[in-house]
Order: C-alpha cells, then sequence, then structure tokens
C-alpha cells in the first residue's frame, strides 16, 4: 500500500486510473474484485450485489451459498456478462485470465462467452430450447467458436454427450429435450457448456431442479469433469451439501454483501458468522447420529431495496444485542480472522470462536467437508 | 410424423363431410322441420312470382319431396360426378363438380365461383404476404425496443389499425391516392396472366387497406409473444453460448414466438379466401365476396349453398395446413 501511494506521487496525472488498466496483482484466472451489480427500480435501487470480491484459480471451485435473492446468481450473470443489454449498474472489476470484464466490449465479451467461460443453468428443460434438437444446441456453441464443418460439429456434440454419460449418444444426439429425462437434461447441459472447453465454468443450482438420486450422479460428473479438463469452477447453491462435496473454497453471501469467505474447511469447521452458524444449524445431516431439532434462521431473507440499517443481517441475529449497537449501526467490513479466512461480523474473534464452539458442542456437530477432504487426501 | 399427417388428413376428411352435413341441413332440413312442405321450398328456387308449372318442374327436379338422406346422397353423388336435373318434361345438366345449379340464373354455380376466385386469391394472398412481413418486423422492433418511441407509436397505430374498419380506410385510401393524387387510378381486376404489374398496381390499394387491419392484430401479438419468449431461460442459454444477439432474436426467439402466429395466420388466410366481402365491396373487385353479396341479395340458396361450401373447405384445407406446420415448427407436437 505505501508502495503504491508512493508511486502515485510520482505520477501524479495517470495515478488513480493506473491500478484500473494493469493487470490484478494475482495471477488466478478468475479475479473478481468489489464486484457492484446496482439496479435502478422505480421502487428504489436495487443493490444486488455490493462489493463483492473473490478469487479462483484453475482446477479449483468456489461455492458461493446464500438464500434466495443474496446475490449469487446475479453475481455469475455479471462474471457472464448477461447482464448487458439490461438497466443494470455495474461497477469493480473482474479479471479472467488477465483480461478485465466489466470494461470491456460487449462483443469481446460476447466472443469469451461460451468458449473461455461457460454456464449451467438451475432447471435444464426450460434452459434448454424445446424446438431444437439437443444435439444442435450443444454444436451451436461449438460452431461460433471453432471453425469446423457442421458434422465436425456433430461428431464433437456426440463426443461430448457420450463423455457426459450419455448412452446411445449416436442416436440421443438427434433428439429433442423432451424426449431427455431430467438428469440427462442436465448432463446434456454440461455437455453443452463443456463443449469449448472453457476456463471457468459457472454452474448456478445445478442440482436443484433435479430428483435427489439424479443429484448425485450430477455431482460426481461435475467432480470428474472437472479432473478431466481442469477448469475453474463456480458452483452456486444455497444447498450446503453440494458445496461440502465439490468446493474448496466458500463464500457466503447475505444481502448482495459477503458474510464470510475461506477455504471450505474454515467455513465448515471453524465459521466465523452467524449467519454461517445459522445455515450449518439448519442443515439436515445422515451421518452422524441426530440428537437436536434443526435450528431455522428466524426472519426471512432482507427486501433488497430496504436493506437494514448497519449489518444487514442484524434483525435475524441472535448475537446483535452484544456489539453495543455497531450492528445496527454500521456496515461490518470484511475483515481476516485467520490468513485466507474473512469475515464480515462485528463479534471479536474470540467472541465468535467461543459461540461457534459451543453451538457445535451442542449440536454433535462434526464439519461435514472434512470427512469428504480427509478421505480425499 | 408421416402417421401425424395421415392422422390429420383422415380427421380433415371426416370434419369435411360433417360440415357438408351440416351446411346440407341447414338449406334442407331445417326448413323442413320448420314446416315447409317441399312445394314451398321449391318456389324459393325460382325466380320471382313463378308459375306453380314451374315451381313443380323444380321440386322434381332438385328431388325435395324424397327422403333428405336420398337428398343429400345425390348432392354428394353431384360433387363428384355432376347431376342431370330430370323433370320429364325439361332436363338440365351440371357438370362436376357440381356445387349447386342456380336456377334463378340458370346456370351451375361452380363455373361462376371459379371465375371469381382469381380475385379474392390474389386479394388474399398479397395482403396477407404483406401483413405477415409487415406485422411480425414491427411486432419484433417493438418488443426489443419496449418503451420508445418508436413502440409506443407502432402500438398506437396499431391501435388505430385495429379499430378502424376496411370500408373507412378503404374510401379513404380511394379518396385520396386514386382521385386526389391519382397514384393508383382504376383500381379494377386485371388478372396476373394478363398483365402482372397492371395486376398488382391496381391491387396496392385493397393489398395495403387489408393488411392495415391484419398486420396491426399481428404487431400487437408478435410484441407480445416476442416479449414473452424474450424473457424464457433457453434465450439466457443462448446468449450464455455466446451467440450474436441477432442469432438469440431470431433463430431463439422469434421461432418461439411464432407458434401462435401461425395458427392464427392459417384461420385469417383460410377465412379470407371464402371471400374479403367488406374489401371486395369497397374496391369493387368481383370476387367471391362480391358473389356471395349478390347471392344473398338475390335470395339465390344454391349460390349461397356453394359459397358456404367453399368457404367452409377452405378454413378446413386451413386448420389442416397449420396443423402440419405446427408440428414441423414444435418437435413435442409430433409424438
Amino acid at each position: 500500500m505505501a508502495d503504491r501511494t508512493g508511486r502515485a506521487k510520482d505520477a501524479r496525472a495517470a495515478a488513480p486510473t493506473v491500478t484500473d488498466t494493469t493487470a490484478p496483482a494475482t495471477s488466478s484466472m478468475l479475479d473478481v474484485r468489489d464486484l457492484r451489480i446496482h439496479f435502478p427500480t422505480d421502487d428504489g435501487l436495487v443493490k444486488a450485489v455490493d462489493g463483492v470480491s473473490f478469487t479462483l484459480d484453475r482446477g479449483k471451485t468456489l461455492g458461493i451459498v446464500g438464500e434466495s435473492g443474496s446475490g449469487k446468481s446475479v453475481t455469475s450473470l455479471g462474471i457472464m456478462g448477461l447482464h448487458h443489454g439490461t438497466r443494470a449498474d455495474i461497477g469493480g472489476k473482474i479479471w479472467l485470465d488477465g483480461e478485465e470484464l466489466v470494461a470491456a466490449s460487449p462483443t469481446r465479451v460476447r466472443e469469451l462467452r461460451g468458449s473461455k467461460m461457460a454456464m449451467i443453468f438451475q432447471d435444464p428443460l426450460s434452459s434448454l430450447h424445446p424446438y431444437y434438437t439437443v444435439g444442435s444446441q450443444i454444436s451451436e456453441a461449438y460452431l461460433i467458436h471453432n471453425k469446423v464443418s457442421k458434422k465436425a460439429a456433430k461428431d464433437h456434440a456426440v463426443e461430448m454427450l457420450n463423455r457426459v454419460g450419455i448412452p446411445n449418444p449416436q442416436t440421443r444426439v438427434d433428439d429433442y429435450p423432451h424426449q431427455f429425462s431430467g438428469g440427462m437434461r442436465q448432463r446434456a447441459m454440461i455437455a453443452m457448456a463443456l463443449s469449448c472447453n472453457p476456463e471457468l465454468l459457472i454452474a448456478d443450482e445445478p442440482t436443484t431442479a433435479l430428483d435427489v438420486t439424479v443429484q448425485a450422479q450430477i455431482i460426481d460428473l461435475m467432480a470428474d469433469l472437472q479432473q478431466e479438463f481442469g477448469s475453474a469452477v463456480i458452483i452456486i447453491t444455497h444447498d450446503l451439501g453440494v458445496v461440502a462435496e465439490l468446493a474448496d473454497d466458500i463464500l457466503v453471501m447475505y444481502a448482495g454483501r459477503m458474510a464470510e469467505y475461506g477455504t471450505s474447511e474454515d467455513v465448515f469447521d471453524r465459521p466465523a458468522h452467524p449467519y454461517a452458524w445459522g445455515l450449518l444449524g439448519s442443515m439436515p445431516r445422515l451421518d452422524q447420529a441426530r440428537i437436536e431439532r434443526l435450528i431455522p434462521i428466524p426472519g426471512t431473507p432482507p427486501s433488497l431495496i430496504n436493506v437494514p440499517s448497519g449489518c444487514p443481517f442484524h434483525p435475524r441475529c441472535a448475537y446483535a444485542a452484544q456489539t453495543n449497537g455497531r450492528s445496527v449501526n454500521e456496515i461490518p467490513q470484511l475483515r481476516a480472522v485467520a490468513p485466507g479466512h474473512e469475515v464480515a461480523c462485528h463479534l471479536s474473534t474470540d467472541e465468535q470462536r467461543r459461540i461457534w464452539g459451543e453451538q457445535a458442542a451442542r449440536m454433535q456437530l462434526s464439519p461435514p467437508a472434512r470427512h469428504f477432504h480427509e478421505e480425499d487426501a | 410424423m408421416v402417421t401425424f399427417i395421415i392422422r390429420r388428413l383422415i380427421a380433415t376428411i371426416l370434419l369435411l363431410i360433417v360440415v357438408s352435413m351440416i351446411t346440407f341441413a341447414i338449406f334442407f332440413l331445417i326448413p323442413r322441420l320448420a314446416g315447409q312442405n317441399s312445394y314451398q321450398l321449391a318456389t324459393q328456387y325460382v325466380g320471382r312470382n313463378p308459375t306453380r308449372a314451374a315451381v313443380l318442374d323444380i321440386e322434381t327436379k332438385l328431388g325435395l319431396n324424397e327422403p333428405i338422406y336420398v337428398q343429400y346422397g345425390r348432392f354428394l353423388k353431384a360433387l363428384v360426378f355432376g347431376e342431370h336435373y330430370n323433370s320429364g318434361t325439361s332436363s338440365t345438366y351440371c357438370p362436376p363438380p357440381c356445387f349447386g345449379y342456380s336456377f334463378r340464373s340458370q346456370q351451375p354455380v361452380w363455373p361462376q365461383m371459379v371465375s371469381d376466385l382469381p380475385v379474392t386469391i390474389s386479394l388474399a394472398v398479397g395482403a396477407a404476404i404483406l401483413w405477415l412481413i409487415g406485422g411480425v418486423t414491427i411486432g419484433v422492433i417493438s418488443a426489443l425496443k419496449r418503451g420508445t418511441i418508436f413502440d409506443r407509436f407502432s402500438m398506437g397505430v396499431a391501435l388505430a389499425g385495429v379499430s378502424l374498419p376496411i370500408f373507412f380506410t378503404g374510401l379513404v385510401s380511394l379518396e385520396l391516392f386514386s382521385y386526389k393524387w391519382p397514384i393508383f387510378p382504376n383500381v379494377t381486376f386485371v388478372p396476373l396472366t394478363t398483365n402482372p404489374l397492371l395486376w398488382a398496381r391496381n391491387l396496392v390499394l385493397p393489398w395495403v387497406t387489408l393488411a392495415f387491419l391484419y398486420a396491426a392484430l399481428y404487431a400487437r401479438l408478435t410484441r407480445a409473444g416476442m416479449l414473452e419468449t424474450m424473457g424464457e431461460d433457453y434465450i439466457r442459454t443462448a446468449r450464455a453460448k455466446g451467440l450474436n444477439e441477432r442469432t438469440v432474436i431470431v433463430k431463439h426467439g422469434l421461432r418461439a414466438a411464432l407458434t401462435p402466429i401461425v395458427t392464427i395466420f392459417g384461420m385469417d388466410l383460410g377465412a379470407l379466401l371464402g371471400g374479403a366481402v367488406i374489401t371486395e365491396h369497397t374496391f369493387s373487385l368481383n370476387g367471391l365476396g362480391q358473389f356471395t353479396i349478390l347471392a344473398i341479395n338475390n335470395q339465390d340458396l344454391p349460390e349461397i349453398l356453394g359459397v358456404t361450401m367453399l368457404a367452409a373447405f377452405f378454413i378446413v384445407i386451413a386448420n389442416l395446413a397449420v396443423d402440419i406446420l405446427y408440428a414441423v415448427i414444435d418437435p413435442r407436437v409430433r409424438h
């Protein structure tokens, strides 16, 4: 920081914008800094995303967790540049492999879309066009980003369907989405997203609309394909089970802001934000004997037009009274409680550890993430 | 797909038979049920102030005193093989396809309709092309530029188009462009085969007038359809693939929005082919519509029956075409 101000003095004229145009300090595949996505509406400004920052390396998975309306999907659509043409007001920086996307031309972002970054959506039935065959929808993306013949594109579609585990891909490639089952449709969506070998894959609630039995298959498939393709993956969900299986890092969002950000172990073993405690306490667990009822988070997610003052979570927070009124008056800033583990909460770090320790003991909660990761390692 | 078309074809033929039965019943069964005897019925087929002999002659020729199913059988047979109307004293021949014989004008109905058909087809098809292209284009642009001046203006004009009757817009356009500034003088029908240029030039005013009404409707329909489809999840998927906006709009958006348009287009065109009555009358074009008006004015029942059957035929065929097109557009319908 001192170094940067020193340089600013030297080149005063250029100083304020220099940091905007240079490459990010890290060499991450994806580097999002202070992303703000606001929608002006007749009722007021909706701050759907307000100051979100994270980084993601190749081959790694970030889980973004939060309730409906917490800004998860808006963030991902913002990275994909899919707010273009709406009234969205986007600020901050998004570097994808060193290339800044917020200020880039819509044409450039469109070229990257589908080739360098791709997305899987929640409901595969409504996300696939009912009038075109699955094969033609998969090869469509491949055709615009690669100079190949239609025949080659179709062969590629068959190969992709095969890789995502669709039986008889040679014949199924000519089927329409309504002839596929729910799980197969989501496999086809994944095949479509991966057809140009993207370096960043965003999966927006990829299992929410599926049967529970199929959910596990899709999660396994995504884990396998990530190994194979080496993409960076963002998985957006409100299902902590999915995140526990897949994510290396976890970002917990609340009311468009970051509540907690850290590694999967940080968030599952040592959660520091009362909202994260609430999420973990309300998650059904099958891997241990249950002695307590699930504890729901009281209240409802806030309206993004009238966000509560101070900490947006304070009306629902059991510990807001312990901060001498700071929760009501002052927006908590993100601070590190441990290296790489950040939280936006007014409670002191010691207090957070004490409360979580008590809650974990009461719930006999051993972190679900640990189980998976130890086995993995 | 082939079985689908065959199924639809069989259904269409059955439908046509039912339609012919109902139409026939309206003309020949209902008067009987209302208490008319065959002699009273026969008077309506002869000219005004007929002699008793002439009426009896027609009664025998049409077989009006026979059971209704025999009459219907003769009617169907006449359609395919033609008919010799024979009363013993005189005989009248109606060649196939015999849609009836007008004893008032002393000629079969079918050739009259055939000679009027080119006018109606020229008018309806030309206007249909205009309103389809115009209406859909304006609707798409309005939807994409929702809330802009273009959208408000075109939707305002569309409201006017839907509200204003053809006999008003038609007369105004005639007054302005045929008399005041004679860009299109002498609006009369010239067959396409005689002089294509004059054919088109003389039809411009009727086309535009008729198309204005329908284009307005289609613009509103297309706009509503596009607004709905452009909010669909699969549009977001198409954008996420990196398709350019034009492909997203035309290939993914418009394709889906067109489905209801195709339905209503088939029905509208089918109905118009049976006679664009008001437009033809306004522009004094002697098509099926004018034929219908004359037939009604003259109370010429065989002519009315014939034109009713033909109009019903067009609508049923349009329905078939729409069903098949639907299956082509939407694969979910095929199964």
